[in-house]
């Protein structure tokens, strides 16, 4: 069974989102997600100062089985990259929640975070 | 459609299995991590289930006529031996239906070949085979574990099986009812079994219990590319032919008294012009995957087979393109192009990188 933090928003195509203290947020991929990719051998980020639209493409990930895209579940402007994950694109195996974060970003819509799936929903939809 | 199920699927499961739907069957990809799977087969040894292959066993007095017009490749070359002989499978054109391996059992032949074609090549053995006494059985009876790996062979001598160490690759053995081929689809040392379905499962855990780790489709796919062998459906297809897949060697004209099915059609292709199959390789970053669309100096070319290669640690693929692309070229990907090497097949052999 995959993780699934309580302190997490998700998207339903297995984006996370975490709200940090200073008001930006934090962007990686799901458990589940990982878990479904498999093995993961490289990533394409973000430029800094990026602005995106919530559900444009902002990443792409590829494992030794396919190539995904990543979209961002909600609006602003990127103000920070993992670069580690360039060189260590299996942190996001190890680490899904943690280590293997994507992107930092200041949110333009704050009403958008509310509009993300709990914790519980999210489950539900890994169920099916 | 139903699924089918080998007789190890409980055993895959039991490991953890990631199971997927594969051309009908229900196989493991992997049991946790491909890439370490990978490693172990070039390290030291593992074992697949490839059960979802087709068996074909054939009889009656004709089969080697038979087979001298159903293959390119001719099995005058086994007619001495125990031994196996591989072969694409072509149509009245000269593209390829299939590919595969024949093995001589001591006058009986025995045909092993992939499972989507496994109806498709049933009809046209049944078919091609009207005018010999020769019958086709698809045999349903045997299972197929891959022992592959440098230490295949210590693996095979600690589960019993000691007078296997000094077999040649293609050569076969029997014990009992156990047929162990000294053949693969890894670019290491290793051994395929056949063995009757009810043997299975107690072979299986015997080679676990000795340490042989169970490695899903998953790394067999990466390993074969790296090793250059071609996949079916993916690298070649029906609109391909052997001398634009890397399989010129397999056409066997020796004998110019004897006809095979797409001979004539062979004889009709200037070589010179024909595309070519060659092995890619992507230094910078980003991964080569089917479909991508190359160009070089002097024309262009498309990705087949793409992935990471775990023991390179970049990216490799196989392309069938134009000729006179001095080794070098460009590769499309996402909008963006990238340079990219292009070389003769394989990328790995035993082990060692080839470059």
């Amino acid at each position: 069974m995959n993780e699934i933090p309580g302190d997490l928003r998700f998207k339903k195509s297995h984006e996370w989102v975490r709200v940090e203290a200073d008001g930006s947020v934090t962007i990686g991929i799901s458990d589940h997600a990982q878990d479904l990719l498999g093995d993961i051998v490289f990533v394409e980020l973000p430029e800094i100062g990026t602005q995106m639209s919530a559900e444009d493409e902002v990443a792409i990930v590829e494992s030794v089985k396919a190539a995904s895209d990543v979209y961002s579940p909600i609006s602003g402007e990127i103000i920070e990259v993992n670069e580690v994950l360039l060189d260590n694109p299996e942190i996001i195996n190890e680490s899904p929640y943690h280590e293997g974060w994507f992107y930092k970003l200041q949110p333009s819509d704050s009403e958008e975070i509310d509009e993300l799936l709990s914790p519980e929903q999210y489950g539900d939809i890994c169920e099916e | 459609m139903a699924i089918n199920k080998t007789r190890l699927h409980k055993k895959h499961i039991e490991h953890n299995a990631k199971m997927v739907d594969f051309s009908g069957w229900n196989m493991p990809i992997n049991y946790g991590s491909q890439i370490n799977e990978h490693n172990i087969v070039r390290s030291s040894a593992g074992i697949f289930d490839v059960s979802h292959m087709t068996v074909f066993d054939l009889s009656g007095s004709e089969q080697k006529a038979f087979l001298r017009k159903l293959l390119p490749n001719d099995i005058s070359k086994i007619i001495n031996y125990q031994k196996g002989l591989y072969s694409p499978l072509l149509d009245k054109s000269g593209n390829i239906l299939d590919d595969l391996i024949v093995y001589n059992m001591d006058n009986n032949f025995r045909i092993i070949s992939n499972c989507a074609t496994s109806v498709q090549n049933h009809e046209w053995f049944i078919k091609q085979s009207t005018k010999f006494d020769v019958g086709v059985c698809l045999n349903e009876d045997v299972s197929i574990i891959a022992v592959q790996g440098p230490e295949s062979i210590k693996i095979l001598n600690k589960i019993g099986y000691n007078d296997i160490n000094n077999l040649s690759n293609f050569d076969i053995k029997f014990d009992a009812s156990v047929m162990i081929a000294k053949t693969g689809y890894t670019g290491e040392e290793g051994f395929e079994i056949i063995l009757n379905n009810s043997e299975v499962v107690s072979f299986w855990e015997k080679l676990i219990d000795v340490g042989a780790s169970p490695i899903g489709l998953g790394a067999r796919d990466t390993l074969r590319l790296e090793a250059g062998l071609n996949l079916y459906g993916v690298d070649m297809d029906q609109t391909n032919n052997p001398y634009e897949s890397n399989l010129s060697w397999t056409i066997d004209f020796n004998d110019s008294d004897r006809d095979f099915i797409g001979k004539k059609a062979l004889s009709l292709i200037d070589k010179n012009i024909s595309k070519e199959l060659k092995g890619v390789i992507l230094k910078e970053r980003g991964i080569l995957r089917s479909g991508q669309v190359i160009s070089h100096e002097n024309g262009a070319g498309k990705i087949l087979s793409g992935t990471f290669s775990p023991t390179l640690g970049y990216s490799i693929g196989m392309a069938r393109l134009d000729k006179g692309h001095n080794n070098k070229g460009k590769v499309l990907i996402r909008n963006k192009e990238f340079n990219i090497e292009i070389i003769s097949l394989p990328f790995i052999r035993k082990g060692k990188m080839r470059l």
